[in-house]
């Protein structure tokens, strides 16, 4: 099986390397090309589209990544990993960047060698049920089969909130998100749990659509980001950064059609931005027109939103907690001074 | 005389075998050299340092690596609550019990279907194997496709087809088709009802084994009166009485000592009665059907092997078939079929690993799945998954050698 291969692959290369991954700019850039892990497909954070180009919210972020160092935001060779696989594939050094819809939380952050950059979409687990069962809230969910995805926070949360409500239920775990979606289309489960944004995109690959509902339960906090191997600073500031640059881009309305005019600004700060004065690209390691790149290949963080995930998409998600702090969200980004 | 490195290499290969070759010039070293035992002896140990040196290498290395990237590591995880859920435990568990926990629910899923596995697998193949060479020649036909049909599709697909085509086509809860209202059959599973034990129940078991231990006596004697007069007497059939006769008005004489816990529909979902999950049926029905046609093949050839002329001799004498087959054939094939039926049991125990494809929950899919998602020590998680599979399977080995080693012909 592949999983096991790569487990048992990544566990070898853990035993036989010695510390080959101190300076991961330095390898990227004589690689020439940034290696990017997303999901094994999931519509609006990353999935391949018709021509088998990788798009969504978080393969965005890895293009972001490309701009910033290469100049060029198509420098990434995209990893599909399952949620079992992900965090073994960052460990070993296979891929740079975890970029796949996964939860900030303390066990991962303190115990498994990783960083989080920050949060390129806020989420939280949510319901989707067939409608035909009848079931208007979380509540009634007593004795339920519950589909998962297996590796993920949600199957914690999902234990945590049937026994917080003295319900039973029965997990059945799949291991991509395609056979969770089979099996909640066969019946084998009255319900499936996911990040709510997730629920979302799935909901679109059902061969009817309408037949199912996301009910209105949010059940647990699911902040999304990036993910870096810990102890290597210079590659953790490049990613964080990147995420950084792409919401100060928002926040200063600078845009991919606008970037090249936005250049001529009187204004300092975007001056610095863009990297007409100042050398805040040297001290990172990169260009200094790194978040010029950033902004003009792979546009500013409202602009992939919308694209991905937000109007602009069949997912049609509101922008509500992403929207900038500006905006009553949360989206916050330090200053680029 | 050594110009270069490659001369004095020649220089010393020509002449030093030269001189070591000539009796005269042994002294203590060479004579060591050309001692079987020292030198056997040598290679050994230097073989022993070189795998000592490489697994020191490697764990000194593992540690280094874990430790500069903060990775924390041992087995103190073991004891830390799961805090998910499992689909199919046959111990106690909930989301309270240990991460070690898990380990064991795991490893009794495996065994479980292996087991079940195993079994059928046995009997499905020593059917379809006396059938291939069946005089009969629509079944020797059949039995030939079916073999060939399924012993050339990949185990995975196979799975798929029982868990994905078959078994997901099967109604919802609320259409379930039921049986006298006590078994139901959908796709959630297969709900039976659950015998639980009531007033009496120990009193009945006690009946039981006194019928058990009746008919292993029975079994001795006939075997010496045999022995002694050649007088037969119906063992099989007596024995089936009494199991059956003592198990049925053993029943009733104790007061019913076995209630039955029915399943039902409540809400979403049957509760009470005990669930066999689709995911096992699937990967049961999947591992018997693939590994029974090696095994007909193997019984197959180990008829086969058997000369003639036995066949031949029994009919001489007058044997019937069955007793032809059952007591001169299949004996004489066995020597031949258990090595070969070895591997297949190892085979499907290790098979049983695809479980994780359908979401069975076997040691693979909770332990070295789940359990190695919410702690990250893949390290450790691996390592002790795959050394239970070398038990498990070192433990069959074991036993089959020590059943081929009865059966084996005794030379003498």
């Amino acid at each position: 099986m592949k999983k096991i291969a790569t487990l048992v692959g990544a566990t070898v290369a853990i035993m036989a390397t010695a510390g080959a991954h101190a300076n991961t700019l330095e390898t990227v850039k004589n690689r020439g090309a940034v290696q990017c892990g997303v999901s094994d497909g999931l519509p609006g954070f990353s999935a391949t589209d018709s021509s088998g180009r990788w798009q969504g919210i978080d393969a965005d972020v890895c293009r972001a990544v490309a701009a910033a160092v290469f100049g060029d935001a198509e420098k990434v060779n995209f990893v599909s990993l399952t949620a079992t696989e992900r965090f073994t594939a960052l460990q070993s050094g296979e891929i740079d960047i975890l970029s796949r819809n996964t939860t900030w939380t303390l066990t991962r952050d303190a115990s498994l060698g990783l960083n989080f950059t920050g949060v390129n979409y806020y989420d939280g687990q949510g319901f989707l049920v067939s409608k035909d069962l009848g079931v208007d809230t979380a509540k009634e969910l007593d004795g339920a089969s519950v589909c998962i995805q297996s590796g993920t926070t949600t199957e914690l949360n999902l234990a945590d909130y049937f026994r917080v409500n003295g319900m039973s239920y029965e997990p059945v775990l799949y291991d991509t998100s395609d056979q969770t979606v089979g099996g909640f289309e066969a019946g084998r489960c009255d319900v499936l749990t996911s990040d709510q944004s997730q629920l979302y995109a799935l909901r679109i690959q059902l061969s009817d659509p309408d037949s199912a509902v996301v009910l209105p339960e949010v059940i647990s906090k699911e902040p999304l980001g990036p993910v870096v191997r810990q102890g290597d600073d210079a590659w953790f500031n490049v990613v964080k950064w990147s995420l950084y640059a792409m919401i100060n881009a928002e926040e200063m309305g600078i845009t991919t059609a606008n970037a090249e005019e936005m250049k001529s600004s009187n204004d300092p700060g975007i001056q610095r931005f863009l990297g007409v004065s100042g050398n805040m690209g040297e001290l990172l390691g990169v260009s200094n027109d790194w978040a010029f790149n950033i902004s003009k290949q792979v546009g500013n963080y409202g602009e992939v939103f919308e694209r991905t995930v937000g109007t602009g998409s069949p997912l049609n998600i509101s922008r509500g907690l992403n929207a900038l702090w500006s905006d009553g969200g949360l989206q916050y980004a330090p200053p680029v001074r | 005389m050594c110009w270069s490195l490659r001369f004095c290499w020649a220089f010393l290969a020509v002449y030093g075998a030269d001189y070591i070759m000539n009796p005269n010039n042994r002294n203590g070293l060479s004579r060591l050299f050309y001692n079987p035992t020292a030198r056997s002896l040598f290679f050994q140990a230097l073989i022993l340092g070189l795998l000592l040196y490489f697994v020191m290498t490697i764990v000194g290395n593992v540690m280094t690596n874990l430790n500069q990237r903060g990775i924390s590591t041992g087995f103190g995880f073991l004891s830390q609550p799961a805090g998910f859920g499992i689909s199919q435990t046959l111990i106690e568990y909930n989301e309270t019990f240990t991460f070690g926990r898990t380990f064991f629910v795991g490893l009794l899923n495996t065994l479980l279907v292996s087991f079940l596995g195993v079994i059928a697998a046995t009997f499905l193949g020593v059917v379809v194997g006396i059938s291939r060479i069946s005089p009969n020649w629509l079944l020797r036909k059949i039995s030939m496709v079916y073999v060939e049909i399924l012993r050339n599709i990949p185990l995975l697909l196979q799975i798929f087809f029982w868990y994905y085509v078959v078994l997901q086509t099967l109604p919802r809860p609320r259409d379930s088709l039921s049986f006298g209202e006590s078994i139901f059959i959908n796709i959630r599973g297969v709900f039976v009802p659950k015998p639980v034990p009531d007033a009496g129940f120990s009193f009945y078991i006690a009946l039981l084994v006194a019928a058990v231990v009746a008919v292993v006596a029975l079994t001795i004697w006939a075997k010496r009166r045999m022995r002694d007069t050649g007088q037969q007497f119906p063992v099989f059939w007596t024995s089936i009485a009494i199991l059956f006769g003592t198990a049925v008005i053993g029943f009733f004489i104790t007061g019913r000592p076995i209630m039955l816990d029915y399943p039902e529909l409540r809400g979403l979902n049957f509760r009470g009665g005990i669930t066999i999950l689709p995911e096992l049926i699937a990967l049961w029905f999947a591992l018997t059907i693939y590994t029974s046609t090696y095994i007909g093949e193997i019984v197959r050839s180990g008829i086969e092997s058997v000369s003639h002329g036995q066949t031949e001799a029994c009919r001489a004498l007058g044997l019937n078939e069955g007793h032809r087959m059952k007591l001169v054939i299949l004996p004489q094939a066995m020597r031949v079929m258990i090595p070969p039926m070895t591997s297949q049991y190892l085979n499907l125990t290790k098979n049983s690993s695809l479980a994780t494809a359908i979401g069975y929950p076997d040691l693979v899919s909770v332990f070295a799945g789940t359990t190695l998602n919410q702690t990250g020590q893949a390290i450790e998680i691996i390592s002790m998954t795959m050394l239970v599979y070398l038990t498990i399977s070192l433990l069959v080995s074991a036993f089959m050698n020590w059943f081929n080693r009865r059966v084996a012909l005794v030379e003498r």
